[in-house]
This record gives C-alpha cells, structure tokens and sequence, in this order.
C-alpha cells in the first residue's frame, strides 16, 4: 500500500503517522501543504496538530490549502483518506465528512486514553476488530465535541457510518460519536489517535488493528 | 470600503463558551443572565467596488462553517 502523510504548518502528528503507517508495511511520502499535485497513493493520512495555528477555526485555514484539493480530487476518485484530530476537523471542513467538531463542552484540553466502541467492522480501517469491541486509545484536543443535524445523525446511524463511539465521552460530542466515515466507506475521520497506540513501550497497542485493516484492504484491493 | 462580518453559531447548536460566560456573569452577581451567545467580528478592508456577493461567498467559503454557524454582512 502506497500512503500520503500531509503536513501543514502547525501538524505534529505528521512523523507519528508515518510511523505507524510504515510500521503496519505501508510505502510513505510525507507531502507538503504547497504541493498540490499527491503522487499517485492507495490512502491519504491528514494528521494530528494545529494546522495555522487553529486560526480561524480548527482546520479551516488547512482545508483551503493547495494539498487539500489534491485530497478532494483523490477521495472523489474513490480513494482512501484518514485523518485523525486536527485531520478530522479538516476533512469536516472540506465537506469530505459531514458535521463539523465544537469547543469542547467542558471547555478544556482533553489529553488521556479513553475508551472507544468498535461500531463497525465494515470498512477498511475497522475490518480487523471485532463488532463492539472496546479499545484504550489516547485523545488531546481542545475541539473535539462532534456535531451533527438530526437529519445526519440518523444516515449515520441508519447507514452504520458510525467507526467509533467513546465509552465515557469526554467532550460533548454528539451521540458518542468519535469517528465517522464517509457514505462510501472510504474516508475515516476520527478525533482519537491510533497513530498512537502502536506501541507497547508508549503505553497500548490497540491502535495496530486500524493500519493492520488499511494494509490487509488495500493490499488486497 | 469595510465589511464587518458576524458569524454566531446557529440557534439549537449548543454554544458551551457562551455557557461559561452566563455562569461567570451569575458568579460575580449579575442576576438575570439566562442565555450568552458568543461569536466573532471579522472586518474586512476591500477594493472599492467589492460587491456583498463577493464577501457572502468569502462566508461561505472560508469564514464561516455553515454546518454549525451562520454570518451576516454589513457594508460601510
């Protein structure tokens, strides 16, 4: 599997990502936010940070960006697209996901390891866990709160677009909701970071399984 | 000319800053306090000539997420 990594000013999950991406047997390019051609990749990872500082909103100012056309282009080609925290707010952003992601409710920075809910197995980033099982992946975000309309929140739910809930939510977001996918599967947004629960000496391993998916899927494909 | 951009989020979307603010009021005693919303003031300094179309898709495009915020424009 060939993988993109953006990086914006301010990412700083950028080289976590790589890693993890590697690590699980992935070919990765690191690519600058300038670029906006993507060379010819299976899966774009949209990391972690504060792209632009957070200006304006979370992930807006990114999801203008040269990069982000490429990405738009890639995802209405049919390609994959990850993105995790700073790289959820920007796929909301860019109207790749539905939604958006508030102010967290508790109004501070939530950095911990929290409980997610596998809601589904179907999809390439979630294929090698099993249905409702409950994984420790680590959250710091200060934006996290996800909100959608009635009318979005039933698709998700009704077409199973929801990846992953949090067992103790910890920022207000709606219906639980920490991770959504696009209505072909493809895209994964989620406000946790697998990228960092690769690892058993940085404290958890549950993360694994995300890449393992990506690379048994896209592999295959 | 100058435009000055409001962008509020939209009614019925939970504004948990504006919350604070309302709890803050209550606690250094002003009664009566029973809703705070908080949003931004964006100005723009524009060319001469620069319709309120323009500025509405600059909203639309970038200024406000009109998935949770709303915006309205004033032309000076």
């Amino acid at each position: 599997m060939k993988a993109a990594v953006l990086q914006f000013p301010g990412s700083n999950c950028d080289r976590d990502m790589a890693v993890a991406l590697e690590q699980a047997g992935a070919d990765v390019t690191v690519v600058w936010h300038k670029d906006a051609e993507l060379p010819k990749v299976d899966l774009v990872a949209v990391p972690g940070g504060f792209s632009f500082g957070d200006y304006l909103r979370c992930g807006a100012i990114a999801a203008q960006s040269p990069v982000c056309k490429g990405l738009i282009d890639h995802v209405h080609a049919g390609g994959y697209a990850l993105g995790v925290c700073n790289g959820f707010q920007v796929l909301t952003e860019t109207r790749l996901l539905p939604g958006a992601l508030m102010r967290n409710a508790g109004l501070k920075f939530v950095c911990k390891s929290v409980g997610l809910k596998v809601e589904t197995t179907d999809s390439a980033f979630t294929s090698a866990y099993t249905q409702g099982q409950i994984i420790d992946i680590p959250v710091a975000h200060h934006d996290g709160n996800y909100f959608c309309d009635d009318e979005t929140l039933a698709r998700l739910q009704g077409e199973g677009q929801i990846a992953f809930t949090y067992t103790d939510n910890p920022n207000g977001a709606r219906a639980d909701i920490a991770g959504v996918l696009s209505d072909n599967r493809r895209v994964l947004g989620m406000m946790p970071h697998p990228e960092r629960a690769v690892d058993a000496d940085h404290g958890g391993t549950d993360g694994q399984a995300l890449f393992r998916s990506l690379l048994d899927q896209l592999v295959s494909a | 000319m100058k435009a000055r951009v409001h962008v509020m989020l939209k009614n019925g979307v939970l504004d948990p800053q504006g919350e604070a603010v309302r709890h803050a009021l209550g606690a250094i005693g002003f009664d009566g306090v029973e809703g705070v919303r908080q949003g931004k003031v964006i100005e723009l300094d524009l060319a001469e000539g620069t319709s309120e179309e323009t500025v509405k898709e600059m909203c639309e495009k970038l200024l406000a997420n009109t998935v949770i915020e709303s915006y309205t424009v004033e032309l000076s």
